[in-house]
Parts: structure tokens; sequence; C-alpha cells
């Protein structure tokens, strides 16, 4: 299901927050209703925190994560840290890294099983991805920008990518990731679709300025409209029992 | 390019999307919409104008260019539509908009409406450029311009005149310059043409007009002229003084044909011709031959003036003379023969008697001629009876030399033309919009513009100058031909200009005014 929201009368809500399939990491704004959407969205399955990083607000662009890790940039303090460390799931391994491209947001993309980085990444760096996520990093650019993180955004069921992007090079992508890729625009055809929208595997949040169109286009290609969070918590259950009997 | 680098570049496919606003798939652009969704969101031709005004004169079609000028235009023409585009371009050039095309969609030319399409484009959503079409209306408003304003409220009203003048008892040379005035268009922008006694009025709206008109004049008419003007009206406060502006002519009273006897500081100039001499010919110059020597002479206008002497006779005085024997001079010295402005001329001596004389007593005259290649025995002329004319010239009595007693000046064609008395004539004349002064006698106008179209008739160098025109009432009969069997001079037909209508008429002539 996508929900529609703006954070302090701004549509790119993706450069304020953070969504993956473990936790949520939220900017402070001046008002609560940023907090209280996420809250009411996710709050019974995944913790939904409050921080920011460096001092600043742009959360979503500065980090980057999946169920298994989250990496910071060098700006983070270090009581930033201890509170992220402190809010998160313990099998959730948060990591700072030095990196001269410290926006690792928009540098990188990533789900639980695959990342695509900036081309001109460091070495180390892509070993600490590969380590603390726990996934396969391919270096990439998205219709010619380098910027992966910012035009593209991906779950473990879908991909958006870039309007612009040929056939060709979707195809690729869409090899890559091993998930169905769809072009498209959010918040009214910006094409910086991570800017505008965060998702996981069962919900997606877009600026108010998405269209019903985009917001269709969305819900298809991410597989929104099935997915409940509690059909997954119930296939765990089942398959529990199954194993206690 | 990475092609001419060699490197392989795989061939990129542009894919589709869906419009963000109604979800029909579509190629990829900066706005990421579709044609119709992005011209619903953005109206480009937000802040121009629409509706404009076009202030145009009923009276002679022109439309106000700000601040005062006023142009010349037509509706439906290119001139037009670049003038209201002109109008629309600083509202453009301030929202940022291009023009890229314009037509005209078809009003009532009563309706007062000017309807103009344009295509314009502009750049929205970094980098998509949308094209546009939108209509403007320009409404036409009467108000009179200046000079037709003026011209309602005065329509006599002239600013400059020209008054020319001849002190001679015939109107031949008013003939001949109205003539060629049509045949340069020299009076088209004259307002108004008078015929007053001993000459005519000119007047013009602008003293350029007048003066362009003055030197014309100066160069097909020996002329002495003054300028004069007359304060009409001035603004003290913006220092504009208005003028009427008066030129007086006069025109040298020689004519062609005129017998003069020079005085002798006059024949002295030209190299002591004898003192009687005939005219032959007047442009901007005065042609003097002498016809008993052959010797000849050119006065200019300036030269004319300093010594300006009056002619002893004029054509009014010819007598006709029947020619009884002719012989052409031969001499070892002089010449017999000379070419002077074109003609040739031979001297002879001639036998002549008065017609009134002949046959009533036996005055015979033995006269020496320029005609002799003219004159044959048997034949009729017209000259100046010096033996019987009385004569009342200063120079003349100071004149102690021989004075011949006919002068013979040109071939008559009276007898012949008696008995083609009534015929009309092939060809016409067009005559200047003159209005003319009751007072002057009209049946001694008639016979002078007689005499005029005789003398066209018979000199084919007088026409050079003149426009003549087929005249449509003419009904050949079928004995005529192009020189009748008479002898008669006539004009041959292919000298005459067809007169269609009157727009061709003008191409055909040589237009001196503008």
């Amino acid at each position: 299901m996508a929900t529609r929201l703006k954070f302090e009368n701004s549509c790119e809500i993706g450069a304020f927050s953070k969504l993956t399939n473990a936790y949520c990491l939220v900017a402070i704004g001046g008002s609560e209703n940023f907090y209280s959407a996420f809250e009411a969205e996710l709050s019974d399955v995944i913790p939904v925190v409050k921080t920011s990083i460096g001092g600043t607000r742009i959360v979503g662009r500065l980090c980057i994560g999946n169920k298994n890790g989250l990496l910071l940039p060098h700006t983070t303090t270090d009581q930033e840290l201890q509170h992220l460390r402190n809010s998160l799931p313990d099998q959730v391994r948060v990591q700072r890294i030095e990196e001269r491209l410290s926006a690792l947001g928009n540098c990188i993309a990533c789900n639980d099983h695959v990342a695509l980085t900036h081309t001109d990444l460091d070495k180390e760096t892509e070993e600490v991805i590969a380590d603390v996520l726990g996934v396969e990093v391919f270096r990439q650019t998205v219709a010619g920008n380098i910027l992966v993180g910012s035009y593209c955004a991906f779950s473990n069921k879908g991909g958006l990518v870039h309007p612009h992007t040929s056939v060709e090079d979707l195809d690729e992508l869409s090899t890559l990731l091993q998930v169905p890729l769809v072009a498209g625009t959010v918040n009214r055809g910006s094409e910086v679709i991570a800017a505008g929208m965060v998702v996981n595997d069962w919900t997606a949040f877009c600026g108010s300025d998405t269209t019903a169109t985009e917001l269709s286009v969305i819900e298809s290609v991410f597989k929104l409209r099935e997915a409940q969070p509690s059909a997954i918590v119930d296939e765990m259950r089942k398959s529990l029992i199954e194993s206690y009997v | 390019m990475a092609q001419e680098a060699g490197m392989f570049t795989v061939h990129q496919t542009i894919g589709s999307v869906l419009c963000c606003k109604c979800g029909i798939p579509m190629q990829p652009n900066a706005a990421n919409m579709c044609v119709k969704c992005l011209r619903s969101e953005v109206d480009i031709t937000e802040g121009l104008l629409k509706r404009l005004v076009l202030v145009h004169c009923p009276e002679c079609e022109s439309y106000l260019q700000p601040p005062r000028t006023w142009v010349k235009l037509q509706l439906e023409t290119r001139e037009l539509l670049t003038f209201c585009l002109k109008k629309l371009q600083k509202n453009m050039n301030v929202n940022r908009v291009k023009l890229v095309n314009a037509e005209f969609i078809w009003t009532e030319p009563h309706s007062k409406r000017v309807k103009v399409k344009v295509s314009v484009q502009k750049e929205v959503y970094n980098g998509a450029i949308l094209e546009q079409s939108y209509l403007v209306e320009y409404v036409q408003q009467d108000h009179m311009c200046e000079s037709c304003s003026r011209v309602q409220a005065n329509p006599d009203q002239w600013v400059a005149a020209v008054q020319l003048r001849q002190h001679v008892s015939h109107r031949r040379t008013f003939f001949y310059l109205e003539q060629l005035i049509l045949k340069h268009g020299a009076a088209a922008r004259s307002v108004r043409i008078k015929q007053m006694d001993h000459g005519i009025d000119f007047y013009f709206t602008k003293r350029s007009h007048g003066n362009s008109f003055l030197e014309f004049i100066g160069k097909v008419a020996p002329v002495k002229s003054r300028s004069d003007k007359q304060l009409v009206s001035h603004d003290s406060k913006s220092n504009n003084y208005n003028y009427k502006y008066t030129f007086s002519v006069e025109i040298s009273p020689i004519c062609r044909e005129d017998i003069i006897c020079l005085p002798a500081k006059a024949a002295g100039t030209l190299g002591n011709i004898g003192p009687i001499v005939i005219c032959t010919k007047v442009t901007n110059s005065i042609a003097l031959l002498d016809p008993l020597t052959l010797k000849y002479g050119f006065l200019d206008a300036d030269q004319y003036w300093r010594t300006s002497f009056k002619s002893l006779l004029t054509s009014r005085q010819l007598v006709e003379y029947i020619v009884l024997d002719i012989e052409v001079v031969s001499s070892r010295f002089g010449p017999s023969e000379v070419t002077m402005g074109g003609t040739k001329y031979v001297l002879a001596d001639a036998q002549v008697a008065r017609v009134s004389d002949f046959g009533n007593n036996d005055t015979i005259f033995f006269v020496r001629t320029h005609l002799g290649h003219l004159l044959k025995p048997g034949d009729y002329a017209l000259g100046y009876d010096l033996y019987g004319a009385n004569s009342n010239d200063f120079e003349l009595d100071k004149y102690k030399g021989h004075i011949p007693e006919v002068i013979l000046i040109k071939k008559s064609y009276e007898e012949k033309r008696q008995r083609k008395r009534g015929r009309s004539r092939p060809w016409k004349l067009k005559s200047l919009p003159m209005e003319v002064d009751d007072r002057v006698d009209q049946d001694k106008l008639n016979s002078e513009y007689e005499q005029f179209l005789k003398d066209i008739e018979e000199d084919p160098e007088l026409r050079f100058n003149i426009s003549l025109y087929r005249n449509t009432d003419y009904q050949p009969s079928e004995v005529a031909s192009v020189t009748d069997e008479l002898g008669i001079p006539s004009v041959p037909l292919d000298e005459l200009l067809a007169d269609l209508d009157l727009s061709e008429d003008e191409d055909e002539e040589d237009n001196m005014a503008e």
C-alpha cells in the first residue's frame, strides 16, 4: 500500500527518511506529522527511529542499509552512532565508514541481496558493503547518471528507475538485480526517484505531488497490493507450527 | 563521440513511460507528461497581449505608427502582418516566448477587426519546449490623420503656388507645356490648377512640390523666376511659423516661328548674325537662325533675360505666299546647307507672290530663304511680309542695312486642308484638369487649339515630347491611308499610345513626380 505524505511542505520525502524491511529512520521535523504517518503504518512491525546524521536532517540521502546492516558516513557524530546502535534491533550491524563520497544514500542503492554503487566508489567501501550488508555489489549507471542511489529505488520485489532509461539498460539492470524493473516518475514527473519515495517489501511512501498514475505504477511494480505485513508473519508462524508438530 | 573512438556501443532504444497525469504510454521527455497534459497544465500564452488597437484613417487608408507617422497599408498583405506583429514583439520578449508563425484569419472588411493567428514557443519545466497557437484580435479605430483633417477643414488649402506667365497674345506655349507636364507627370501633386489671363497657376500643399515643379519648368522653357513667402500663422510657444510660398515664373515672350530684330549687343554675343533672325525652337534655350546666311546661335535663359528683346512679328501676322520658282544656292565659299538642332536647312533663292496678289497684280518678290529643302514651285508657304508691315521697333529703326522684304517660315498645307475639313483626326490629346476662367474668349481659344493640333501634325519634332492617344471615335474612311494622296502630313499610327485604362497610361509615360 502506498501512502502520500509531505515533510514540512516538501514532497521529497526520500531525502528525509530511510525505509528497510527491519527498521525505519525518520528526520526530526518541526511537527510530528511526518513521524506519525510512519508510525501509524509501521510501528507494530518494525521500529521507527527519529534521528539526525551529522547534525543534518537529510538522513535518507546520507546513509544506506538493509535488514542486515546500516552504513553511515564519516560525518556522523558519536552520539548519533550510539543512539542508532541502541534503537535498532541487534541483528542490524551499524557501521560508520570513511569514504570520500559521503552521501552514501545518493551513491549506493540496495535491497537485501544486491547493491548498485557509484562507479568511483573506493574498493574498501565496496568490501565493507559486501560484508556488512551481505549483498553482491555491482558498479553501474542508471540512464547515464552515476548517482545510482538517487535515480532508482528497488526492493526485493521490484524496482523503479529513471524515466529516460533505455530498454537495453533496463534489461541489463533487471538481470543484475533479479527483480522486475520499470522506468517511471514520481512526484508529478520528477526524475529523482529515490528522493521522492521510500519503499520496502510491503509498503511504500511517496511525496504528495505523486499522481494517481504514478501511484498505480509504483503499486504494481513493487507488488504492494497483496502484500500485508501480517501475511509474512503468518507464513512464518505456520512454518513454525509445522515444525513443532 | 564514442563511435568515432572505435568503442562498441549498444544501440539504445528509448523505452516508454506512462504520462504521470493521464497514464497513457509515451516517450519520456523533460516534463514526463504527455503533450496534452502539459498543455492543460501550462498556458504559455498567459500574459501575452490578445487584443490591440489599430488606429486607421478612413480617408487615406493609412494606419498610425506611433508617435506620428501614418503608413499606407492594405488588408491581408504581408506589410500589414509585419506591422501588427511589431506591436506584439516587446510583450513577447518580456515573457520570453519566441514567435514561430503568424497568419491572417479572414474577417469581413467592414467589421473593423483584424484577426491574426500566432504560434509561439516557450521553454517550460527545465527543457521542454512547448508550442501553442492563439488568436490575436486587432480592433480598428477610425481617426482622421492630420493631413486629411487639414484637407477636410479647408479643401482649397495650398501652401505653395507657382504662377506661370507669358506676356504674348496667344496661348500656344501653354498648350505645349500642358502636354509636356502631362507626359512627365509634373503636376501630379498639385491640388488645383487654374487658368489665368496670360498664364496658368498651379497650387501645391508643400513647398518642396512647388519647387520641384519650378525646376521642371526651368528645364523645358527659358524662364526667370522669383519666390516670395507670406506669413499665415505662427505659434510663439513652439516657434512654428506657417507660410504661403509663391513662385512667380515669367516665360520668355519669344516663341517658335517668331521673327526678331536682334539688338546689337545680343547679335554680337551670337557671332554677329544678321539682325533679322527667326526663332526655330524654344526649349530651355532659344534657337535663332538667320534665314539669309544660315548662321545660327543659341541663347540660354540667363543670356536672354540679360538682353530681353521682344519679337518683331509673331505667327499671327503670317501671310500666305505662293512659290513661283525656287533655286538652291550653290556657293564655293559659305555653306548652303546646314543642320541645326536636327533639322536640315538649305539656302535657296525663291520667287514668291502673295496669294492675295496672285492673279490680281504682278507683285513678285525675290527672296532668299532657308526652306530650300522643302519648297517646290507651286507650293504654298507662310511668311512674314516685312515689305508691307508697319513695325514699331526701336532696333529695326536703328538698323541701317538692307532689310529683306519677305521671310518665309514654313510650308502651308492650308489649301489641302480645306478639302479635308470636318474629318476628325485618328489621334487625340489629354488635358490637365484646369479651372477655366469665364472671362477668357472661348472661340479664340478654340481656334488657337486647332492651330496647335495642326502644328503637331506637321512637325515630328514637336510630337517627340508629347504623348498622343488613339482616338476611339475616329472612323477611317475607305479612301484614307497613313499619308493621304493629297500629301497632308498626318501622324503615323504607330506613334499613338493606346488609351486603355487610366492606370495603364501612367505606366507608359515617364513619371517625373516622386
